[in-house]
């Protein structure tokens, strides 16, 4: 039963990496990479109860955090170049 | 465990694996990036939500249960900053919308 | 005093949950981390109504079960809309004034808005929300909502 779960999770992966690689903008790319980043997450709590070792929970927990700021970094990088200079967009809006 | 938990879990497990396929396969069918991400959202919802309880109802009252949960709450609150903040990059970048017609852009 | 307390609680109910040993050296271990963050977080001054919203501890049983049901309707909606061979979808952006005035009802809105499949908050500010909707009823569903006078109920400024 945990196998067919761990099926489906591929399957969808499968079609989230074809989204990220058909594009056409980077933000479909993004999205794509964070559904892919929420499907490695649950398929690691998955592969820790096929396998019945739970540690790999907290493996997912991590990686679901990793997955968000992943998001975020990429996005901050992208839309100014750099990581650093927090609250410009603070500055810009006021 | 009882019967009736395990076929509850199962059906639990079977219904989200298949909400999973169901978002990835609308992030594949949808026309434009913002259609895109509401096809998304199921998988990060329903599709998460439904393949944590099956796993919580196989775990029992137990420390997994509790990380389980953690990870269910963790990633309610969190996700939608993440879509929030790829969508409003898309728009403040100028990616236009596909709106339905007789839906003015102009008027946001 | 009550949050700092109730933070304190918290993480090291957290920290215990997440370790699952039960060794003194570690229960101390956890204390101390726990009351070394709840200082730090003191002398940054995050730890208020809104870095550590207990007033909204109402919401936890009123609020998310609500939230949970509206999710999963929609989210058969939007199922059913994508597995449609003519696809029918009609996105629309639509502006409303949220009806919240701290910053935490503002992002709980917010939030809730994005969770529900079917419609993403684009723009959250305290005079106006941008949302986009799959198709036409869940954008104008948004407005003056369930979920607007519910997450004012439980935000605690009565």
């Amino acid at each position: 039963m945990f196998a067919a779960g761990a099926a489906a999770l591929l399957v969808a992966l499968a079609l989230a990496l074809v989204r990220a690689i058909l594009g056409p903008t980077v933000f479909d790319r993004l999205q794509a990479a964070n559904t892919v980043g929420t499907l490695a997450m649950l398929m690691l709590a998955m592969l820790g109860f096929l396998t019945g070792r739970p540690e790999f929970l907290d493996l997912a927990l991590v990686y679901g955090l990793l997955n968000l700021l992943g998001t975020i970094a990429v996005l901050k990088f992208f839309r100014y170049g750099d990581l650093g200079e927090p609250g410009e967009d603070a500055e810009r809006h006021t | 465990m009882s019967v009736a938990l395990e076929i509850l879990s199962w059906i639990c497990i079977a219904a989200g694996g298949a909400f999973c396929v169901i978002g990835a396969f609308g992030l594949i069918r949808m026309p434009d990036f913002y259609t895109r991400v509401h096809a998304a959202s199921i998988t990060d919802t329903v599709g998460v939500g439904l393949l944590l309880l099956g796993m919580l109802l196989q775990a029992g009252l137990s420390l997994i249960a509790v990380k389980l949960v953690m990870i269910g709450l963790l990633f309610l609150f969190a996700n939608p900053t993440a879509t929030h903040a790829l969508v409003k990059a898309a728009l403040s970048r100028g990616l236009a919308p596909l709106l339905a017609p007789g839906e003015d852009s102009s008027k946001r | 005093m009550l949050q700092l307390t109730s933070l304190g609680i918290v993480l090291y109910v957290f920290w215990i949950l997440l370790s699952g040993y039960f060794e003194p050296f570690l229960l101390a271990a956890g204390a101390g981390s726990a009351l070394a963050v709840v200082l730090l977080s003191r002398r940054m001054h995050i730890v208020d109504r809104e870095g550590h919203p207990i007033q909204m501890i109402a919401a936890v049983f009123w609020y998310w079960p609500w939230l949970l049901k509206e999710i999963a309707k929609s989210a058969w909606d939007v199922s059913r809309i994508i597995l449609d061979p003519r696809l029918p979808i009609s996105p629309v952006l639509v502006r409303f004034k949220p009806s919240q005035k701290s910053q935490v009802g503002l992002a709980t809105h917010a939030n809730s808005i994005t969770l529900t499949p079917g419609t993403i908050t684009v723009e959250a500010s305290q005079n106006e929300f941008l949302v986009h909707g799959l198709t036409r009823s869940s954008g104008a569903g948004v407005i003056d909502s369930e979920m607007d006078r519910r997450i004012s109920k439980v935000e605690g400024y009565r």
